[in-house]
Protein backbone atom coordinates (compact mmCIF):
# COMPACT_ATOMS: atom_id res chain seq x y z
CA UNK A 1 0.00 0.00 0.00
CA UNK A 2 1.55 3.89 -0.88
CA UNK A 3 0.09 6.59 0.54
CA UNK A 4 -0.53 9.20 -2.15
CA UNK A 5 0.11 13.27 -1.51
CA UNK A 6 -3.80 13.52 -1.87
CA UNK A 7 -4.25 11.25 0.73
CA UNK A 8 -1.56 13.21 2.53
CA UNK A 9 -3.60 16.25 1.90
CA UNK A 10 -6.91 14.67 3.30
CA UNK A 11 -5.43 13.24 6.86
CA UNK A 12 -3.88 16.83 7.28
CA UNK A 13 -7.60 18.20 7.01
CA UNK A 14 -8.82 15.84 8.98
CA UNK A 15 -5.90 16.40 11.54
CA UNK A 16 -6.45 20.08 11.43
CA UNK A 17 -2.91 20.69 10.63
CA UNK A 18 -2.38 22.53 7.49
CA UNK A 19 1.17 22.18 5.05
CA UNK A 20 2.39 22.90 2.00
CA UNK A 21 2.87 20.63 -0.88
CA UNK A 22 6.70 20.55 0.40
CA UNK A 23 6.18 19.46 3.89
CA UNK A 24 2.97 17.10 2.28
CA UNK A 25 5.97 15.04 0.17
CA UNK A 26 8.09 14.49 2.61
CA UNK A 27 5.24 13.63 5.09
CA UNK A 28 4.22 11.48 2.79
CA UNK A 29 7.84 9.56 2.10
CA UNK A 30 7.85 8.95 6.20
CA UNK A 31 4.07 7.36 6.30
CA UNK A 32 4.89 4.56 3.84
CA UNK A 33 7.79 4.17 5.44
CA UNK A 34 6.31 3.38 8.87
CA UNK A 35 3.17 1.96 6.91
CA UNK A 36 5.42 -0.81 5.27
CA UNK A 37 6.43 -1.50 8.94
CA UNK A 38 3.16 -1.53 10.46
CA UNK A 39 2.08 -4.07 7.18
CA UNK A 40 4.12 -6.65 9.40
CA UNK A 41 0.38 -7.12 11.64
CA UNK A 42 -1.05 -8.80 8.30
CA UNK A 43 0.82 -11.78 8.69
CA UNK A 44 -1.02 -12.84 11.86
CA UNK A 45 -4.50 -14.66 11.86
CA UNK A 46 -6.77 -12.84 14.09
CA UNK A 47 -10.09 -13.97 13.38
CA UNK A 48 -10.70 -15.36 16.79
CA UNK A 49 -9.18 -13.05 18.67
CA UNK A 50 -11.05 -10.57 20.65
CA UNK A 51 -9.34 -6.65 20.85
CA UNK A 52 -7.71 -5.59 24.04
CA UNK A 53 -8.30 -1.80 24.46
CA UNK A 54 -7.55 -1.50 27.90
CA UNK A 55 -5.40 -3.43 29.96
CA UNK A 56 -7.63 -2.09 33.30
CA UNK A 57 -10.01 -4.05 32.40
CA UNK A 58 -12.21 -3.41 35.65
CA UNK A 59 -16.03 -1.55 34.96
CA UNK A 60 -15.81 1.86 36.03
CA UNK A 61 -16.83 2.48 39.70
CA UNK A 62 -19.71 5.00 40.34
CA UNK A 63 -19.49 8.06 41.92
CA UNK A 64 -21.68 10.80 43.78
CA UNK A 65 -22.50 13.60 41.24
CA UNK A 66 -21.09 16.12 43.60
CA UNK A 67 -19.70 19.62 42.99
CA UNK A 68 -16.18 19.18 44.31
CA UNK A 69 -14.73 22.65 42.46
CA UNK A 70 -15.99 26.17 42.33
CA UNK A 71 -15.24 29.57 41.46
CA UNK A 72 -12.74 28.58 39.45
CA UNK A 73 -13.95 30.73 36.07
CA UNK A 74 -10.68 33.05 36.77
CA UNK A 75 -8.79 30.21 36.62
CA UNK A 76 -10.17 28.70 33.95
CA UNK A 77 -9.72 31.78 31.91
CA UNK A 78 -6.43 32.49 33.06
CA UNK A 79 -4.41 30.80 30.32
CA UNK A 80 -6.57 32.21 27.22
CA UNK A 81 -4.38 33.50 24.25
CA UNK A 82 -7.59 36.08 24.17
CA UNK A 83 -10.79 36.39 26.07
CA UNK A 84 -13.12 38.72 26.91
CA UNK A 85 -14.49 39.37 30.40
CA UNK A 86 -15.96 35.76 30.90
CA UNK A 87 -15.72 34.12 27.63
CA UNK A 88 -13.24 33.03 25.45
CA UNK A 89 -13.00 34.50 22.11
CA UNK A 90 -12.50 33.05 18.50
CA UNK A 91 -12.75 34.43 14.79
CA UNK A 92 -16.41 34.89 14.01
CA UNK A 93 -18.21 32.15 13.23
CA UNK A 94 -21.53 33.74 11.99
CA UNK A 95 -22.36 36.76 9.78
CA UNK B 1 32.59 15.08 54.00
CA UNK B 2 31.99 14.36 50.36
CA UNK B 3 29.89 16.62 47.93
CA UNK B 4 26.61 17.01 49.17
CA UNK B 5 25.49 16.56 45.62
CA UNK B 6 27.38 12.95 45.20
CA UNK B 7 25.11 11.60 48.11
CA UNK B 8 22.11 9.11 46.82
CA UNK B 9 18.65 9.77 47.98
CA UNK B 10 18.09 7.50 50.64
CA UNK B 11 21.56 8.92 52.50
CA UNK B 12 20.32 12.45 51.72
CA UNK B 13 16.65 12.44 53.75
CA UNK B 14 19.16 10.28 56.43
CA UNK B 15 21.55 12.96 57.03
CA UNK B 16 18.49 16.16 57.03
CA UNK B 17 16.73 13.43 59.64
CA UNK B 18 19.75 13.43 61.81
CA UNK B 19 20.19 17.20 61.37
CA UNK B 20 23.35 16.73 59.71
CA UNK B 21 22.54 18.81 56.71
CA UNK B 22 19.66 21.43 56.67
CA UNK B 23 17.33 21.51 53.35
CA UNK B 24 18.50 24.65 52.29
CA UNK B 25 21.86 23.47 52.29
CA UNK B 26 21.17 20.44 50.42
CA UNK B 27 18.49 22.21 48.11
CA UNK B 28 21.52 25.14 47.52
CA UNK B 29 23.88 22.17 46.87
CA UNK B 30 22.08 21.00 43.97
CA UNK B 31 20.93 24.64 42.35
CA UNK B 32 24.31 25.68 42.51
CA UNK B 33 25.43 22.45 40.60
CA UNK B 34 22.57 22.72 37.97
CA UNK B 35 23.49 26.62 37.31
CA UNK B 36 26.88 25.79 36.63
CA UNK B 37 25.52 22.89 34.09
CA UNK B 38 23.39 25.28 31.82
CA UNK B 39 25.61 23.24 29.00
CA UNK B 40 23.57 20.22 29.24
CA UNK B 41 19.95 21.83 28.69
CA UNK B 42 18.07 19.66 31.03
CA UNK B 43 16.13 22.32 32.49
CA UNK B 44 13.02 23.94 30.80
CA UNK B 45 11.76 25.77 33.80
CA UNK B 46 14.66 27.08 36.40
CA UNK B 47 12.55 27.31 39.91
CA UNK B 48 15.30 28.16 41.86
CA UNK B 49 14.61 31.04 44.37
CA UNK B 50 11.05 29.93 44.99
CA UNK B 51 12.69 26.48 46.08
CA UNK B 52 15.23 28.15 48.02
CA UNK B 53 12.48 29.98 50.26
CA UNK B 54 10.59 26.79 50.14
CA UNK B 55 13.75 25.15 51.67
CA UNK B 56 14.22 27.80 54.55
CA UNK B 57 10.71 27.34 55.61
CA UNK B 58 11.16 23.44 55.84
CA UNK B 59 14.09 24.22 58.08
CA UNK B 60 12.50 26.57 60.53
CA UNK B 61 9.94 24.05 61.56
CA UNK B 62 10.98 20.73 59.71
CA UNK B 63 9.08 18.21 59.89
CA UNK B 64 11.52 14.32 59.68
CA UNK B 65 8.43 12.08 59.65
CA UNK B 66 8.39 13.47 56.57
CA UNK B 67 10.35 10.75 53.38
CA UNK B 68 11.21 13.38 51.65
CA UNK B 69 12.03 16.12 54.31
CA UNK B 70 13.16 18.92 52.62
CA UNK B 71 14.63 17.74 49.55
CA UNK B 72 14.78 18.75 46.26
CA UNK B 73 13.77 17.91 43.34
CA UNK B 74 13.56 18.19 39.91
CA UNK B 75 10.70 16.88 37.63
CA UNK B 76 9.86 16.42 33.82
CA UNK B 77 8.39 18.84 32.32
CA UNK B 78 5.21 16.57 31.56
CA UNK B 79 3.86 17.11 35.11
CA UNK B 80 1.63 19.65 35.95
CA UNK B 81 2.76 21.43 38.66
CA UNK B 82 0.53 24.49 40.08
CA UNK B 83 1.70 27.93 39.27
CA UNK B 84 4.98 26.91 37.95
CA UNK B 85 5.11 26.45 34.11
CA UNK B 86 4.37 23.23 32.02
CA UNK B 87 5.36 23.20 28.46
CA UNK B 88 5.40 19.39 27.77
CA UNK B 89 8.45 20.35 25.20
CA UNK B 90 5.74 21.87 22.94
CA UNK B 91 5.75 25.26 21.65
CA UNK B 92 2.08 25.13 21.85
CA UNK B 93 2.30 24.69 25.79
CA UNK B 94 5.41 27.35 26.09
CA UNK B 95 3.20 29.72 28.39
CA UNK B 96 1.10 27.68 29.94
CA UNK B 97 0.85 27.81 33.70
CA UNK B 98 -1.20 25.22 35.19
CA UNK B 99 -4.09 26.01 37.59
CA UNK B 100 -3.68 22.51 39.61
CA UNK B 101 -1.05 19.92 40.90
CA UNK B 102 -0.76 16.36 39.22
CA UNK B 103 -0.91 13.43 41.70
CA UNK B 104 2.13 11.79 41.24
CA UNK B 105 3.74 15.76 42.21
CA UNK B 106 1.20 16.26 44.68
CA UNK B 107 2.46 13.28 46.54
CA UNK B 108 5.98 14.31 46.44
CA UNK B 109 5.09 17.58 47.85
CA UNK B 110 3.28 16.01 51.18
CA UNK B 111 5.79 13.91 51.44
CA UNK B 112 8.37 17.30 51.90
CA UNK B 113 9.66 17.16 48.82
CA UNK B 114 10.79 20.40 47.10
CA UNK B 115 10.02 21.29 42.87
CA UNK B 116 13.31 22.93 42.10
CA UNK B 117 12.53 22.84 38.05
CA UNK B 118 11.18 21.48 35.23
CA UNK B 119 13.15 19.05 33.00
CA UNK B 120 13.40 18.70 29.23
CA UNK B 121 11.76 16.46 27.50
CA UNK B 122 10.45 14.93 23.86
CA UNK B 123 7.47 17.08 22.64
CA UNK B 124 4.93 15.05 24.50
CA UNK B 125 6.78 12.68 25.01
CA UNK B 126 6.80 11.42 21.70
CA UNK B 127 10.73 10.55 21.24
CA UNK B 128 13.57 8.42 21.96
CA UNK B 129 16.26 11.09 22.23
CA UNK B 130 15.09 14.05 23.09
CA UNK B 131 15.39 15.51 19.75
CA UNK B 132 12.15 16.70 19.09
CA UNK B 133 11.72 18.63 21.91
CA UNK B 134 11.08 22.94 20.86
CA UNK B 135 13.28 24.03 23.77
CA UNK B 136 16.39 22.10 22.22
CA UNK B 137 18.47 18.90 22.52
CA UNK B 138 20.26 17.56 25.66
CA UNK B 139 23.87 16.30 26.34
CA UNK B 140 24.38 12.98 27.81
CA UNK B 141 26.73 13.84 30.53
CA UNK B 142 28.41 10.42 29.73
CA UNK B 143 29.76 12.28 26.93
CA UNK B 144 29.95 15.51 24.68
CA UNK B 145 26.86 15.33 21.90
CA UNK B 146 25.64 12.20 22.92
CA UNK B 147 21.94 11.64 23.39
CA UNK B 148 20.49 11.04 26.88
CA UNK B 149 17.94 9.28 25.25
CA UNK B 150 14.08 9.64 25.61
CA UNK B 151 11.78 10.67 25.73
CA UNK B 152 12.46 11.77 30.04
CA UNK B 153 16.13 12.97 28.23
CA UNK B 154 16.37 16.13 30.55
CA UNK B 155 15.24 14.00 33.63
CA UNK B 156 18.10 11.00 33.07
CA UNK B 157 20.83 13.64 32.25
CA UNK B 158 19.79 16.08 35.06
CA UNK B 159 19.64 12.97 37.26
CA UNK B 160 23.47 11.65 36.06
CA UNK B 161 24.98 15.14 36.10
CA UNK B 162 23.77 14.83 39.77
CA UNK B 163 21.48 18.01 38.69
CA UNK B 164 18.67 16.73 41.51
CA UNK B 165 19.39 13.59 43.68
CA UNK B 166 16.20 11.96 42.10
CA UNK B 167 13.63 12.36 39.62
CA UNK B 168 10.80 11.30 37.67
CA UNK B 169 9.76 10.51 34.15
CA UNK B 170 7.15 9.21 32.12
CA UNK B 171 7.10 5.76 30.14
CA UNK B 172 4.63 5.42 26.75
CA UNK B 173 6.63 3.23 25.19
CA UNK B 174 10.23 2.83 27.05
CA UNK B 175 10.45 6.96 27.85
CA UNK B 176 12.02 6.30 31.48
CA UNK B 177 13.62 2.77 30.92
CA UNK B 178 15.75 3.35 27.70
CA UNK B 179 16.98 6.94 29.10
CA UNK B 180 18.04 5.50 32.41
CA UNK B 181 19.75 2.77 30.39
CA UNK B 182 21.55 5.35 28.16
CA UNK B 183 22.91 7.40 30.95
CA UNK B 184 23.90 4.58 33.44
CA UNK B 185 21.13 5.43 35.78
CA UNK B 186 18.07 3.15 37.23
CA UNK B 187 14.57 3.69 35.76
CA UNK B 188 10.68 1.93 36.85
CA UNK B 189 8.25 2.03 34.91
CA UNK B 190 5.28 0.75 37.47
CA UNK B 191 2.20 -1.75 36.46
CA UNK B 192 -0.36 0.39 34.79
CA UNK B 193 -2.59 1.68 37.52
CA UNK B 194 -0.11 2.48 39.79
CA UNK B 195 0.40 5.66 39.79
CA UNK B 196 -2.02 8.49 39.31
CA UNK B 197 -2.03 9.79 35.58
CA UNK B 198 -3.48 12.76 36.77
CA UNK B 199 -2.22 16.11 35.71
CA UNK B 200 0.23 14.38 33.13
CA UNK B 201 -0.03 15.75 30.03
CA UNK B 202 -1.69 12.58 28.38
CA UNK B 203 0.18 10.87 25.11
CA UNK B 204 -1.14 7.86 24.87
CA UNK B 205 -3.89 7.17 27.63
CA UNK B 206 -3.79 3.46 27.81
CA UNK B 207 -0.07 2.96 27.78
CA UNK B 208 1.29 6.18 29.83
CA UNK B 209 2.58 5.81 33.40
CA UNK B 210 4.93 7.96 35.37
CA UNK B 211 7.32 6.45 37.45
CA UNK B 212 10.90 7.01 39.31
CA UNK B 213 14.13 7.51 37.75
CA UNK B 214 17.63 7.07 40.43
CA UNK B 215 20.93 6.72 41.46
CA UNK B 216 19.94 2.89 42.70
CA UNK B 217 17.47 0.71 43.32
CA UNK B 218 17.16 1.58 47.14
CA UNK B 219 16.43 5.27 46.26
CA UNK B 220 14.14 3.45 43.60
CA UNK B 221 12.03 1.66 46.01
CA UNK B 222 11.50 4.71 48.17
CA UNK B 223 10.71 7.15 45.29
CA UNK B 224 8.14 4.41 43.59
CA UNK B 225 6.51 4.32 47.14
CA UNK B 226 5.90 7.71 47.35
CA UNK B 227 4.76 7.82 43.66
CA UNK B 228 2.20 5.29 43.60
CA UNK B 229 -1.22 5.71 44.81
CA UNK B 230 -5.20 4.96 44.63
CA UNK B 231 -6.60 8.04 43.06
CA UNK B 232 -10.34 8.42 42.00
CA UNK B 233 -8.94 11.66 39.78
CA UNK B 234 -7.42 8.94 37.35
CA UNK B 235 -10.45 6.35 36.02
CA UNK B 236 -7.82 3.30 35.57
CA UNK B 237 -6.05 4.32 38.97
CA UNK B 238 -6.24 0.49 40.90
CA UNK B 239 -7.33 0.51 44.33
CA UNK B 240 -4.79 -2.12 46.06
CA UNK B 241 -2.39 -2.10 49.14
CA UNK B 242 0.66 -0.36 48.62
CA UNK B 243 3.96 -2.24 50.40
CA UNK B 244 6.82 -0.07 52.13
CA UNK B 245 8.83 -0.97 49.03
CA UNK B 246 12.05 0.17 51.01
CA UNK B 247 11.64 -1.33 53.82
CA UNK B 248 10.74 -4.48 52.13
CA UNK B 249 13.80 -4.53 49.66
CA UNK B 250 16.28 -7.62 50.03
CA UNK B 251 17.99 -9.17 47.58
CA UNK B 252 17.47 -12.85 48.50
CA UNK B 253 16.26 -14.46 45.27
CA UNK B 254 16.61 -18.18 46.25
CA UNK B 255 14.45 -19.61 44.30
CA UNK B 256 12.96 -17.39 42.35
CA UNK B 257 12.18 -18.86 38.55
CA UNK B 258 13.78 -16.07 35.99
CA UNK B 259 12.10 -16.52 32.15
CA UNK B 260 14.95 -16.05 29.59
CA UNK B 261 12.96 -15.18 26.09
CA UNK B 262 14.17 -16.12 22.98
CA UNK B 263 12.90 -13.68 20.82
CA UNK B 264 14.70 -11.11 22.65
CA UNK B 265 18.09 -11.49 20.69
CA UNK B 266 17.80 -10.02 17.47
CA UNK B 267 19.90 -9.77 14.99
CA UNK B 268 22.21 -7.59 14.66
CA UNK B 269 22.37 -7.04 18.59
CA UNK B 270 26.31 -5.73 19.54
CA UNK B 271 28.05 -8.23 21.38
CA UNK B 272 28.47 -6.44 24.30
CA UNK B 273 24.64 -6.50 25.04
CA UNK B 274 24.51 -10.64 24.65
CA UNK B 275 27.46 -10.68 27.20
CA UNK B 276 26.33 -8.53 29.71
CA UNK B 277 22.53 -10.51 29.44
CA UNK B 278 24.97 -13.70 30.44
CA UNK B 279 26.25 -11.90 32.82
CA UNK B 280 22.97 -11.04 34.33
CA UNK B 281 22.12 -14.78 33.98
CA UNK B 282 24.94 -16.30 35.47
CA UNK B 283 24.44 -13.62 38.78
CA UNK B 284 20.80 -14.84 39.02
CA UNK B 285 22.38 -18.61 39.12
CA UNK B 286 25.18 -17.95 41.52
CA UNK B 287 22.52 -16.74 44.33
CA UNK B 288 19.92 -19.10 44.12
CA UNK B 289 17.98 -17.94 41.22
CA UNK B 290 16.85 -20.44 38.62
CA UNK B 291 16.76 -19.55 34.89
CA UNK B 292 13.96 -20.72 33.01
CA UNK B 293 14.05 -20.91 28.76
CA UNK B 294 10.44 -19.24 27.44
CA UNK B 295 9.35 -17.95 24.50
CA UNK B 296 6.93 -15.17 23.45
CA UNK B 297 6.09 -15.82 20.48
CA UNK B 298 4.52 -12.42 19.18
CA UNK B 299 7.28 -10.13 20.12
CA UNK B 300 8.50 -9.11 16.93
CA UNK B 301 4.58 -7.53 16.57
CA UNK B 302 4.94 -5.43 19.59
CA UNK B 303 6.29 -2.06 17.83
CA UNK B 304 4.17 -2.25 14.80
CA UNK B 305 1.35 -2.54 17.32
CA UNK B 306 2.80 0.08 19.32
CA UNK B 307 3.05 2.63 15.98
CA UNK B 308 -0.83 2.34 15.50
CA UNK B 309 -2.17 2.40 19.11
CA UNK B 310 -0.17 5.23 20.77
CA UNK B 311 -0.75 7.62 17.24
CA UNK B 312 -4.32 6.98 17.38
CA UNK B 313 -4.90 8.03 21.34
CA UNK B 314 -2.22 10.61 21.13
CA UNK B 315 -4.12 12.07 17.81
CA UNK B 316 -7.54 12.18 19.72
CA UNK B 317 -5.80 13.17 23.00
CA UNK B 318 -4.08 15.95 21.39
CA UNK B 319 -6.86 17.58 19.68
CA UNK B 320 -7.88 19.64 22.62
CA UNK B 321 -4.76 21.91 21.45
CA UNK B 322 -6.78 24.27 19.21
CA UNK B 323 -5.78 27.78 20.27
CA UNK B 324 -8.72 28.56 21.60
CA UNK B 325 -8.81 27.92 25.72
CA UNK B 326 -5.07 27.63 26.43
CA UNK B 327 -1.44 27.46 24.86
CA UNK B 328 -0.61 29.27 21.61
CA UNK B 329 -2.49 30.68 19.06
CA UNK B 330 -2.18 31.63 15.66
CA UNK B 331 -3.63 34.25 13.63
CA UNK B 332 -6.41 32.46 10.88
CA UNK B 333 -8.91 34.17 8.67
CA UNK B 334 -11.70 32.26 10.25
CA UNK B 335 -12.28 29.53 13.12
CA UNK B 336 -10.95 26.46 10.88
CA UNK B 337 -8.49 28.14 9.36
CA UNK B 338 -7.22 29.62 12.73
CA UNK B 339 -7.26 25.81 14.15
CA UNK B 340 -5.13 24.35 11.52
CA UNK B 341 -2.50 27.34 11.73
CA UNK B 342 -2.32 26.92 15.07
CA UNK B 343 -1.67 22.96 14.87
CA UNK B 344 0.61 23.75 12.15
CA UNK B 345 3.00 25.94 13.69
CA UNK B 346 2.65 25.22 17.46
CA UNK B 347 3.27 21.32 16.93
CA UNK B 348 7.13 19.93 15.90
CA UNK B 349 7.93 17.71 13.07
CA UNK B 350 7.41 14.16 15.01
CA UNK B 351 3.96 15.11 16.69
CA UNK B 352 2.16 16.18 13.61
CA UNK B 353 3.90 13.01 11.96
CA UNK B 354 2.20 10.86 14.60
CA UNK B 355 -1.41 12.89 14.66
CA UNK B 356 -1.45 11.90 10.92
CA UNK B 357 -0.97 8.50 11.67
CA UNK B 358 -3.41 8.35 14.33
CA UNK B 359 -5.95 9.90 12.23
CA UNK B 360 -5.35 7.89 9.22
CA UNK B 361 -5.72 4.61 11.64
CA UNK B 362 -8.66 5.78 13.10
CA UNK B 363 -10.89 7.14 9.58
CA UNK B 364 -12.86 5.82 8.12
CA UNK B 365 -12.34 2.80 5.60
CA UNK B 366 -9.23 1.74 7.44
CA UNK B 367 -10.51 1.41 11.41
CA UNK B 368 -10.87 -2.51 11.09
CA UNK B 369 -7.46 -2.98 9.03
CA UNK B 370 -5.21 -1.07 11.59
CA UNK B 371 -6.74 0.10 14.75
CA UNK B 372 -8.78 -3.19 15.36
CA UNK B 373 -5.76 -5.21 14.02
CA UNK B 374 -3.66 -3.78 16.46
CA UNK B 375 -5.95 -4.18 19.38
CA UNK B 376 -6.42 -7.86 18.87
CA UNK B 377 -2.53 -8.22 18.00
CA UNK B 378 -2.23 -6.33 21.68
CA UNK B 379 -4.15 -9.06 23.00
CA UNK B 380 -1.95 -11.85 21.77
CA UNK B 381 1.39 -9.92 22.99
CA UNK B 382 -0.85 -10.04 26.20
CA UNK B 383 -1.75 -13.78 26.16
CA UNK B 384 2.27 -14.28 25.54
CA UNK B 385 3.21 -12.65 28.85
CA UNK B 386 0.32 -14.42 31.00
CA UNK B 387 1.50 -17.90 29.50
CA UNK B 388 5.09 -17.07 30.62
CA UNK B 389 4.29 -16.37 34.39
CA UNK B 390 2.60 -19.53 34.83
CA UNK B 391 6.22 -20.79 34.48
CA UNK B 392 8.60 -17.49 36.24
CA UNK B 393 8.00 -14.92 38.64
CA UNK B 394 10.07 -12.43 36.34
CA UNK B 395 11.97 -12.15 33.26
CA UNK B 396 15.21 -10.63 31.91
CA UNK B 397 16.25 -9.16 29.17
CA UNK B 398 18.65 -6.15 27.78
CA UNK B 399 16.94 -2.67 27.95
CA UNK B 400 17.80 -1.64 24.83
CA UNK B 401 18.97 -3.14 21.26
CA UNK B 402 21.96 -0.53 21.39
CA UNK B 403 23.90 1.95 23.48
CA UNK B 404 23.73 6.12 23.40
CA UNK B 405 23.84 7.25 19.75
CA UNK B 406 25.05 10.52 18.77
CA UNK B 407 22.90 13.92 18.38
CA UNK B 408 21.86 13.49 14.94
CA UNK B 409 22.63 10.00 14.04
CA UNK B 410 18.58 8.92 13.83
CA UNK B 411 17.00 11.99 13.21
CA UNK B 412 15.76 11.67 9.34
CA UNK B 413 15.26 7.61 9.83
CA UNK B 414 11.51 7.44 11.96
CA UNK B 415 11.84 3.47 11.89
CA UNK B 416 15.14 3.28 12.85
CA UNK B 417 14.84 5.55 15.49
CA UNK B 418 11.25 3.41 16.74
CA UNK B 419 13.36 0.09 16.97
CA UNK B 420 15.25 1.53 19.82
CA UNK B 421 12.25 0.53 21.76
CA UNK B 422 11.93 -2.93 20.98
CA UNK B 423 12.69 -4.62 24.46
CA UNK B 424 10.43 -1.79 26.18
CA UNK B 425 7.15 -1.53 24.17
CA UNK B 426 5.91 -4.87 24.82
CA UNK B 427 5.76 -4.22 28.74
CA UNK B 428 3.85 -1.30 27.82
CA UNK B 429 0.98 -2.55 25.66
CA UNK B 430 0.94 -5.87 28.02
CA UNK B 431 0.68 -2.93 31.30
CA UNK B 432 3.52 -4.77 33.05
CA UNK B 433 6.17 -2.93 35.88
CA UNK B 434 9.76 -3.36 34.00
CA UNK B 435 12.83 -2.07 35.71
CA UNK B 436 16.14 -1.04 34.06
CA UNK B 437 19.66 -0.91 35.87
CA UNK B 438 22.77 -0.18 34.64
CA UNK B 439 25.09 -3.27 34.08
CA UNK B 440 27.90 -2.16 31.87
CA UNK B 441 29.76 -0.47 29.81
CA UNK B 442 30.24 -0.90 25.67
CA UNK B 443 33.90 -0.75 23.95
CA UNK B 444 33.08 2.95 23.67
CA UNK B 445 32.36 3.66 27.74
CA UNK B 446 28.64 4.11 27.23
CA UNK B 447 26.76 2.46 29.83
CA UNK B 448 24.04 -0.15 28.86
CA UNK B 449 21.05 -1.63 30.67
CA UNK B 450 19.49 -4.77 31.76
CA UNK B 451 15.44 -4.90 32.12
CA UNK B 452 13.98 -7.11 34.87
CA UNK B 453 9.79 -7.18 33.74
CA UNK B 454 7.45 -8.44 36.44
CA UNK B 455 3.69 -9.53 37.40
CA UNK B 456 1.29 -6.82 37.33
CA UNK B 457 1.61 -5.26 40.48
CA UNK B 458 4.42 -7.31 42.04
CA UNK B 459 7.14 -4.33 41.61
CA UNK B 460 8.78 -5.86 44.76
CA UNK B 461 10.27 -9.27 43.15
CA UNK B 462 11.72 -6.78 40.54
CA UNK B 463 13.00 -4.40 42.96
CA UNK B 464 14.47 -7.13 44.84
CA UNK B 465 16.29 -9.25 42.10
CA UNK B 466 17.37 -5.68 40.83
CA UNK B 467 18.50 -5.26 44.19
CA UNK B 468 20.66 -8.49 43.57
CA UNK B 469 21.62 -7.65 40.63
CA UNK B 470 23.41 -4.10 41.40
CA UNK B 471 25.10 -5.64 44.24
CA UNK B 472 26.70 -8.20 42.26
CA UNK B 473 27.39 -5.73 39.24
CA UNK B 474 28.97 -3.01 41.16
CA UNK B 475 28.31 -0.55 38.23
CA UNK B 476 30.35 2.85 37.95
CA UNK B 477 29.13 5.18 36.05
CA UNK B 478 32.47 7.03 35.10
CA UNK B 479 31.13 10.68 34.54
CA UNK B 480 34.11 13.39 34.55
CA UNK B 481 31.84 16.65 34.61
CA UNK B 482 32.84 17.55 31.26
CA UNK B 483 30.41 20.28 31.12
CA UNK B 484 31.54 22.13 34.03
CA UNK B 485 34.37 24.81 32.58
Amino acid sequence: MTIDLKTVKHISKLSRISIDDNKAKKLGKDLNSIFSFIEKLNELDTKNTEPLSSIAETTLKLRKDEIKSENIREDILKNSPDKNKDFFVVPKVVE
Amino acid sequence: MSNITDLKLVELVDKIKKKELSSAEVTIAFINRSQKSKKLNAYIYENYENAIKKAKIFDQKPDFKKKLPGIPIAVKDLFCTKNIKTTAGSKILENFIPTYESTVTQNILDEGGIIIGKLNCDEFAMGSSNETSYFGNVQNPVSENLVPGGSSGGSSSALAAKLTPATIGTDTGGSIRQPASFTGTVGLKPTYGSCSRYGIVAFASSLDQAGPMTHDVKDCSLMFQIMSSYDTKDSTSVEFKRENYLNNLNENIKGKKIGIPKEYRVDGMPKEIDELWEKGIKIIKENGGQIVEISLPNTNYALPTYYIVAPAEASSNLARYDGVKYGFRSKGENLIDMYEKTRSEGFGDEVKRRIMIGTYVLSSGYYDAYYLKAQKVRRLIKNDFDEAYKKVDAILTPSTPSSAFKIGEKLNDPVSMYLNDIFTVPINLAGLPAISIPAGHDKKGYPLGLQVIGKAFDEQSILNIAFALEKNISFKNNITDWWIK
